[in-house]
């Protein structure tokens, strides 16, 4: 603080420039921080950008300045081998299970919420371990079952075993999330609708499933990209399958191709704009 | 009050009081709902687990490598205990480090999206999760490639004399970099919601009984958040605790090795690692299991989901 | 939409008054309503008061069908509903909450009913009912939002589009400021005469429940403790609690002695008081005697000329006084009797004279009293006003 006087000689206190400043800085803090935190979130996201345009030559670690930056890699995205498989498989597997677990997720959520039934909390249990179970020990376990009891019946590990347990693990969290919307529902609105001649199977179709739909969408949107970002599992119940994640990895060792640079940035780019997207529809229909 | 609550809809109202009674439920229907995703988990859970578990007690067909016969085997137990005693030390500190940086990164970070983001909240939500749809082999990947010896942060390091080995990669810190990097989201999005269903008035009652900045913080903030900061660190800390990508990756082959890589090479490079492989496995859960266990004892037992 | 089953149909043709008998809902070991029996003429307006938890609630909810009894019949006319599903019968309810559906705009809302019936010109009738309420210049919008009296507003449109037997009004005006709250009863007062359809109304809010009903029943515990007009609980309340829950009362903790024709006499320590016999719900051993704070007279002198059947109790102290506009509350400390609420209608503009401290005299016409149980019922019913 520093005085100054008035001009009737009056002593004034007032803040000083230092305190002002610091004032400044503590208010601002927490967004100074998180835009810096969100900085280090997109560091790889860009440096990844920058290296698809890389003309290397044996591998893409070193900046080549030489023919730097080229489109070369953005032109065949498919170009080394088995890369486009991997990426289609990785689609394929998580838009199947994608709707498998987020069809069986909703119907598990709605009976935990909605009913009551001995083995409630068991059911809650089950859900929720295999979310607390890093995903090592859930690999382990399915490689195990895949290969000393599933290929008593011919199962083979590849794209199906991959299906399988991605199903798995996407299951708990589609029954969270559809668990939170269901619970803040305000169960008077089912009671509104009956009170208004609505019977039940009306009820949930007019009232409960539409006001559910935003939080089954999350969790398709949520196991999507839990499926298709999978590796540890992914690793260990593929056997010769390949999906994207995979694919990087292993040719990690040869030297990463650009063009998976390429896919995995476009992949970034159409997600961003799919979720950008929902949202200015939503606050459209919003204001409707 | 879980992470996924938040990207459920940033609309959600708040909940209305417990759980739903039945609504004109007949008694058959819970069981038919139930039934596929019930029937996947076990099938697909708990009957691998049981599984995973016999495999840990099996022990190796003599004479035939890569067989094994059903057996009552504790020893391959006291084998992941002492053999690979420094590789679960590392995996818990590492694991303990990262959640611990991921959370002084992702509290301000959550707290400035709740309270002072106003418009821009739902693009800063965007932006914590966007990162994401990058692949995650990717992302680990280009930390190599930015830490490595002749990038630009090692090299300045070096001149100014600040790394004493030399190099980041391939020593502890790139592999804690990279674990802390790669669950931030998961720390970030629950104490988010957590902070965001908080009422902002509470807070500015603080300020208004004498408590100044920092005080409120420690005093009332921090408190009412605590479910969220539970959720985040669990969800941070189980995943990396059993983590091998960011250790093969960004460690080195001697002195970072982790659980988790300890467990895939014995499935997949050791002869007759098998039942090693799923003591290990099993030792891991049992030790993850426990310490949540306290850990939810001591810091709160509300439901997490 | 919906097949119409015989059974359907049977009950949304019911029609006539609404008959409780002997209704009881048990939770557990718990009875919320306990044998509760009664009868709602049709088309009129009736109030169902008592405070929270006193089973009020409940009770709306059996009739709605949204809970079933534990024993006893819910009838309209010679129609027995119970065990009836909600969808199934001709009564339609306003929530508390409002409960309007987020997901569609206010004119679909009101619509969801004659829809859900199948009735031809659905979005026509709700059109109408908007304009009933005022609120025909919002049909598009989402309910999220609009103001809560606006929100109320459609929740009245989307029961009444249904023309139901009965319509049930849970706490309807609660959230809402006094305003608009003292608005909104008139107004629905207003549209149940013009509708003429029986409003069966629930609130805590005595006032509320007085302006607006015909006939009134205080729930006290599972139990009606009275029913009746407004007028006629308020100045002849039956149990202490009625006199306590309708207005305020000045209670008195006093022994019958014996009477004096039409007249019973009470004690309280040397104080002789009367009350007229027809007026007393208990004759004898400990009763409370009370009288209304408006019926009684301050006097700033010892009054002299005190008329036939009144009487006098003084002096005592002025502990304080209220100015609020309509009129001036007065409390009177009278050692040996009570600290008396007295009420005055400020007649005169000219400042009251009266101030803490001074001593003063108060008069009632005994024949305003009235005699209920007393002893350790003198204060149930008591209620803490909440500030608006």
């Amino acid at each position: 603080m520093s005085t100054t006087t008035t001009s009737s000689g009056v002593p004034v206190h007032t803040i000083g420039t230092a305190t002002r400043v610091r004032y400044w800085l503590a208010d601002r803090f927490a967004m100074i921080s998180a835009v810096l935190v969100l900085l280090y979130l997109f560091l790889p996201v860009a440096y990844t950008f920058v290296f698809s345009f890389n003309n290397y030559t044996k591998s893409n670690i070193a900046w080549n300045p030489e023919g730097s930056p080229t489109l070369k890699h953005w032109l065949n995205p498919c170009g080394p081998p088995g890369i486009c498989t991997a990426l289609g498989n990785s689609i394929k597997i998580g838009l199947l299970a994608t709707i498998i677990a987020t069809v069986i997720g909703t119907m598990l959520a709605f009976a935990l919420v909605r009913h009551r039934f001995r083995g409630r909390a068991a059911g809650n249990m089950l859900v929720f371990v295999p979310m607390a179970t890093p995903e090592i020990v859930l690999g382990a376990s399915l490689l195990t079952i895949f290969v000393q009891g599933f290929s008593k019946v011919g199962l083979q590990l590849g794209f199906w075993t991959i299906l399988i347990a991605h199903v798995m693990f996407c299951v708990s969290f589609v029954v969270v999330t559809v668990k939170a919307r269901l619970q803040s529902m305000d169960p008077r609105l089912e009671e509104a609708a009956m009170d208004l001649y609505a019977d039940g199977s009306t009820t949930f179709r007019r009232v409960t499933f539409p006001l559910v739909l935003p939080g089954i969408l999350s969790a398709a949107m949520l196991s999507f990209s839990l499926s298709f970002d999978d590796f540890i599992i992914t690793n260990f119940v593929s056997g010769d399958t390949n999906t994207f994640p995979k694919f990087v990895y292993v040719s990690y060792l040869r030297g990463i191709p650009a063009q998976a640079n390429v896919i995995g940035f476009s992949l970034f780019l159409i997600a961003v704009l799919l979720v950008v997207g929902a949202q200015v529809i939503g606050s459209i229909r919003a204001k409707a | 009050m879980s992470a996924l609550s938040a990207l459920g809809s940033a609309t959600a109202p708040r909940p209305a009081g417990d759980t739903a009674r039945a609504v004109g439920g007949r008694k058959i229907t819970p069981f038919l709902l139930l039934l596929p995703g019930v029937a996947w988990l076990i099938l697909f859970f708990i009957i691998p687990m049981v599984q995973l578990f016999t495999v840990s007690l099996q022990s190796n067909f003599p004479g035939y490598p890569g067989y094994y016969y059903r057996d009552v085997n504790f020893g391959n137990y006291w084998r992941a205990w002492t053999e690979f005693a420094p590789h679960f030390g590392r995996s818990l500190l590492f694991a303990g480090i990262a959640t611990f940086l991921a959370f002084l990164l992702a509290y301000p970070l959550a707290y400035a999206m709740a309270f002072k983001a106003g418009r821009w909240r739902n693009v800063m939500i965007i932006a914590v999760i966007a990162p994401f749809f990058t692949s995650f082999i990717l992302r680990t990947v280009a930390w190599r490639q930015i830490l490595a010896d002749n990038g630009f942060i090692a090299s300045t390091l070096n001149r100014a004399n600040l790394l004493p080995g030399g190099h980041i990669t391939e020593t502890w810190v790139a592999v804690v970099a990279g674990l802390t990097y790669n669950f931030l989201p998961f720390m970030v999005l629950p104490i988010y919601a957590s902070l965001e269903r908080a009422d902002a008035r509470v807070i500015e009652a603080g300020g208004d009984l004498y408590a100044n900045g920092f005080t409120t913080f420690r005093t009332v903030t921090l408190p009412m958040s605590m479910p969220g900061v539970l959720a985040g660190t669990l969800l941070t800390f189980i995943p990396a605790a059993g983590d091998y990508v960011n250790a093969e990756l960004l460690g080195s082959d001697k002195s970072t090795k982790m659980v988790g890589n300890v467990i895939e090479s014995q499935f997949f490079r050791v002869l007759d690692g098998f039942p090693t492989a799923a003591a290990l496995s099993f030792t891991l859960m049992a030790i993850i299991l426990a310490l949540v266990f306290v850990y939810v004892r001591k810091f709160g037992t509300e439901d997490l989901l | 939409m919906g097949i119409f089953s015989k059974t359907d149909a049977s009950f949304r043709e019911a029609k006539g008054d609404l008959v409780l008998e002997n209704v009881t809902k048990r939770f557990g070991d718990f009875a919320a309503v306990d044998d509760l029996s009664l009868v709602v003429p049709r088309g009129s307006f009736f109030a169902l008061l008592g405070p929270s938890g006193c089973g009020k609630t409940t009770t709306l909810r059996m009739v709605a069908g949204l809970e079933q009894p534990t024993s006893g019949r819910i009838l309209i006319g010679d129609t027995d509903l119970t065990g009836s599903r909600p969808y199934q019968r001709p009564v339609n309810t306003v929530f508390q909450s409002y409960a309007l559906f987020p997901h569609l705009n206010v004119r679909d809302n009101v619509a969801f009913g004659p829809k859900r019936r199948g009735v031809p010109n659905a979005m026509a009738l709700a059109d109408e009912a908007l304009k009933l309420v005022e609120m025909d210049h919002l049909a598009a919008r989402k309910p999220a939002l609009m103001s809560g009296g606006q929100q109320q507003r459609v929740a009245v449109a989307r029961a009444l589009v249904n023309q139901p037997e009965v319509l049930l009004l849970d706490e309807p005006l609660g959230a809402l400021d006094l305003k608009l709250r003292r608005q909104m009863q008139v107004e629905l007062k207003r549209i149940q005469t013009d509708v003429g359809l029986t409003f069966i109304h629930v609130t805590h809010d005595q006032e509320e429940a007085m302006t607006m009903a015909d006939t009134v029943a205080v729930m006290n515990a599972g139990r009606i403790e009275q029913m009746g007009s407004p007028a006629r609980l308020y100045d002849l309340p039956s149990t202490a609690f009625v006199a306590n829950f309708l207005g305020q009362a000045n209670m008195l903790d006093v022994t019958v002695e014996g009477s004096d024709g039409d007249w019973l006499v009470l004690k309280k320590g040397p104080k002789t008081l009367r009350a007229l016999k027809r007026r007393a719900a208990v004759q004898a051993g400990r009763v409370a005697y009370g009288v209304r704070p408006e019926k009684l007279v301050l006097h700033e002198t010892e009054p002299t000329d005190i008329p036939r059947n009144h009487n006098v109790a003084g002096p005592g102290t002025l502990v304080d006084v209220s100015f609020s506009g309509v009129s001036t509350q007065y409390i009177v400390d009278v050692p040996g009797m009570a600290t008396a609420s007295v009420f005055e209608q400020n007649l005169d503009v000219e400042p009251v004279s009266a101030r803490p401290g001074d001593q003063v005299w108060l008069t009632w016409d005994e024949g305003h009293a009235f005699v209920v149980g007393g002893g350790e019922h003198l204060t149930d019913g008591v209620v803490i006003e909440d500030t608006p």
